[in-house]
């Protein structure tokens, strides 16, 4: 029976590709083990080898096509006898899922680089290639090397336009969450010189999640800086930079190694304009991916926001479109006060409209009303609200009226936004990935329970992540974080629906 | 299989290191090696003596204050004098000092008023917002957090192509952290301008040095982080000066980090909260107290006809008469509004935080 060659993901959380070259022509005679073919991403090139024996039947999916979606059968595979008009026939691999109801990859072999295999071809990873992290060819190595990333698709949904900060006569392009952070800092780069990037990987690399991309080549080493592996000596050392005068922008691979920082950031970036009397200001931003992943498991996988939101002296901000990454970040780069700015791995590769100002500033400490509506609050913030947004389109199905806030900065709360929306819907519901005990989705409860009290029509809703360590396993990941059907039913549950 | 190699079969050498030790002054005031030019002019000498001398002062002063109940745990520096005192009188006031807790004699040396040293110990950080330079770090209380802000600072300096260093001090504990270790790392790894000085004061708390570390020298420490480190005689002010002028000299000119042992001895207790007695023989600390930085370089000056009996009663009691006016003026000062809990949280105040500030306004304030 003819096999089917599907579209391989880099990492779970690659929706899309380009396919740029088929190595292998119609007729040519697979092994297992032939490059059949590469594929692009928007950060690396790799290489799509052949499991199984056989010969090209046919190409589905021309050279050059570009996002072409994960599991979408590319290419036929005839198995020895098997001629073209088996083509006719049934296929081997069952027509890919839709992206929705995928079932999620089986995990990567341990020091892998998350792959997905796909029915009848594996991404090369060549020996002493395979990191524990995105990793992408660096510039001047030759592109087919087989670095594996992950790659991100465009949003799975629309996403409400941003209000009040955009000018009405903006022009708006269209970028990903990616492209918006690293073009905020290469502004506020070239805008003041004291500006410099330090982390791991921040430099020749570009980022380990390409954030930093194209910042080496235009600030050179000495404002990009590459650091030894101890993001508790870079982090104290980007805090001595800024009480020094210098504004850096401290990146954290993920916030999961921020926890080795904890002492530098808390202690020392939090508490020194306080302790030194005011004589010693720290302006300096840590920022990186927080929050749940796609299968990497409980120690590369949770939500820091209550954890940093707990901290007087600390701004906490985390975003969730594009223009308000670019917008906070560059605001957060200008204050003078130590910021923990959460960005989210799974957003970076989703696109949003942003406006095209080389000042384009979004306010710290301001929610943003992200979808009017009159039943119901949902306040969410990041990835959060992608739950919520999904949510509020299928009660509107059903006739509820759903008002999202995106919470936007965690520290100092913007809870007046949140009251005032409250006092027009009576019910409010909370999403967060993020443990429920002491978490945000708690302290907005709370502040409700004491500053709107008379105005609930019901108790507020938390739909928050299990108190658990994130599983691994692929079921159980999707059980322990927050869906929109958990959501749907917690609207529901405050109208008494 | 034998670890013994036989004849001709041992491995080759591939690195040497060697750590060296700089001394002056014996306990006795005598001049064992030929002293740094700048011991040259006795009337430099005079003025690190008079530094020490008065930071001793102040120390006994501050303890005595705890005593009373009129200041908070404090950290003495008895016997200690000469590593503060060495280290501050090497630097330019355009470098950056980060000091420990336990480094006033340095804070003192930089400008910082005493009432403003006992203010922040007496539980006021207003008395860190000092008459110091203002891009000094105030002291670090947390055990070895400055070292990396000295690295970063030092970074700071190497990207504005300023030539200054950054002076980071801290005892013989903070040599155990990570903190120290990273900071030096990347010192070396960038040839940073900063230098690290350890106050090796022989005792932790009650952890003595051998069961902090296993090292032979703190010094060489420097050396797996690819700098050099020397050791100096703690006691010896002109030890201590002299290494740490070379030191902040080759760090200016782009030669990159350099660490200084300075071996001490802690003669008084850890702070204020400690009694060492119980831990410490009392014979330990009677022989070092033969070896205090005081006695020796008396000595050399009585010896060079620099110092003498009427200039040292003079002296005790322009430092009593200095220490007591700072007691009164630290004294005096009126306790803060209790609105002012909320200043320099924030460079402004965010909205968020006022309803709280606001409900302190009208308190009393004690």
């Amino acid at each position: 029976m003819p096999i089917q060659v599907l579209m391989p993901a880099l990492s779970p959380t690659m929706e899309k590709g380009n396919l740029a070259k088929w190595v292998k022509g119609v007729g040519d005679r697979i092994r297992s083990g032939d490059v059949i073919a590469e594929i692009e991403t928007d950060k690396a090139t790799m290489e799509v080898e052949a499991t199984d024996e056989g010969t090209l039947g046919k190409i589905l999916v021309p050279e050059g096509t570009a996002d072409v979606a994960v599991n979408t059968p590319i290419a036929v595979i005839l198995s020895d006898g098997e001629d073209a008009k088996a083509l006719n026939g049934p296929l081997a691999a069952a027509v890919p899922p839709k992206a929705e109801d995928a079932v999620p990859p089986p995990p990567p072999s341990p020091g892998s680089t998350g792959v997905s295999p796909a029915s009848s071809s594996f991404i090369a990873i060549r020996a002493g290639e395979a990191p524990a992290l995105p990793e992408q060819a660096k510039p001047g190595v030759a592109a087919t090397l087989a670095k594996v990333v992950e790659a991100f698709a465009t949003p799975r949904q629309p996403v409400a336009t941003p209000e009040t900060e955009v000018p009405a006569d903006a022009e708006m392009v269209t970028m990903t969450v990616r492209e918006a952070l690293r073009d905020a800092m290469a502004e506020e780069m070239r805008r003041d010189p004291d500006v410099f990037v330090i982390g791991e990987e921040v430099a020749e690399y570009q980022g380990a999640y390409k954030v930093t991309q194209g910042l080496l080549q235009e600030f050179g080493p000495t404002r990009v800086i590459d650091t030894p592996i101890t993001e508790h000596g870079f982090a104290g050392l980007g805090v001595g930079t800024a009480m020094a005068g210098l504004k850096p922008i401290v990146e954290f691979m993920t916030f999961n190694f921020a926890m080795q920082a904890m002492d530098q950031i808390i202690n020392s970036a939090a508490k020194t304009l306080y302790m030194s009397g005011g004589q010693m200001a720290c302006s300096i931003v840590f920022r990186g991916p927080n929050g749940p992943a796609a299968r990497v498991a409980a120690q590369h996988s949770q939500d820091y926001s209550a954890w940093y939101s707990h901290v007087p002296g600390l701004t906490v901000i985390a975003p969730f479109t594009a223009a308000d990454a670019k917008g906070l970040l560059k605001s957060a780069v200008r204050y003078p006060n130590p910021v923990v700015f959460l960005e989210n791995e799974i957003l970076y590769g989703h696109s949003f409209p942003v406006p095209k100002h080389e000042d384009f500033l979004v306010p710290i400490g301001k929610a943003r009303i992200a979808r009017a509506g009159e039943h119901v609050t949902i306040v969410a913030w990041s990835m959060g609200m992608t739950y919520a947004l999904k949510a509020a389109e299928e009660l509107e199905k059903e006739n509820i009226s759903v008002e999202i806030i995106d919470l936007r900065t965690l520290r100092p709360m913007d809870t007046e936004t949140i009251i005032r929306s409250v006092e027009k819907t009576g019910r409010c519901v909370v999403v967060e990935e993020g443990w429920q005990q002491s978490g945000v989705g708690a302290e907005i409860s709370a502040r409700l329970m004491e500053q709107a009290f008379d105005y609930l029509d019901a108790p507020v809703a938390r739909v928050s992540g299990k108190d658990v360590p994130m599983p691994y396993a692929a079921n159980l990941e999707k059980l322990a974080l927050p869906s929109v059907a958990e959501v749907v039913t917690a609207v529901k549950a405050v109208c008494y629906r | 299989m034998s670890d013994q190699p036989t004849a001709g079969e041992e491995l080759p050498v591939i690195a040497r290191f060697e750590v060296r030790r700089r001394a002056y002054l014996a306990p006795d005031g005598t001049v064992a090696r030929s002293l740094p030019q700048f011991a040259a002019d006795t009337r430099v000498l005079v003025s690190l003596y008079r530094a020490m001398v008065l930071t001793r002062a102040f120390d006994l002063k501050a303890v005595s204050l705890q005593r009373t109940g009129r200041l908070g745990t404090y950290a003495p520096a008895l016997g200690q004098e000469a590593v503060a005192v060495g280290v501050a009188s090497a630097m330019l006031p355009e470098d950056v000092l980060l000091p420990s807790y336990r480094d006033n004699g340095a804070l003192l040396w930089r400008g910082v008023k005493m009432e403003e040293i006992l203010l922040f110990w007496g539980g006021d950080e207003r008395g860190n917002d000092s008459s110091g330079p203002a891009h000094d770090f105030p002291p670090c209380i947390p055990v070895g957090s400055q070292a990396p802000h000295a690295a970063g600072v030092a970074y700071a300096f190497k990207l504005r192509r300023e030539p200054r260093v950054a002076v980071c001090l801290f005892g013989d504990g903070a040599t155990s952290k990570g903190d120290l270790w990273e900071a030096m790392n990347f010192a070396g790894v960038w040839q940073l301008p900063v230098v690290f000085i350890a106050n090796n004061n022989q005792w932790a708390i009650s952890v003595p040095l051998r069961l902090q570390t296993a090292s032979a020298t703190l010094a060489q420490k420097a050396i797996a982080a690819g700098f050099s480190g020397e050791q100096v005689d703690g006691n010896d002010v002109i030890a201590v000066r002299a290494a740490a002028e070379r030191a902040v000299t080759a760090a200016r000119s782009g030669k990159g980090p350099f660490f200084i042992e300075a071996v001490t001895y802690r003669l008084g207790d850890h702070t204020t909260a400690d009694d060492a007695a119980r831990y410490r023989p009392p014979e330990e600390v009677q022989a070092h107290w033969k070896e205090e930085p005081f006695a020796r370089l008396r000595s050399y000056l009585v010896s060079q006809k620099a110092w003498g009996k009427s200039q040292e009663e003079e002296l005790a009691g322009e430092c009593q008469e200095r220490v007591e006016a700072a007691v009164d003026r630290y004294l005096a000062t009126g306790p803060r509004a209790p609105e002012t809990m909320f200043d320099h949280l924030y460079a402004e105040l965010p909205k968020a935080y006022r309803g709280q500030r606001d409900e302190l306004q009208g308190t009393p304030r004690a």
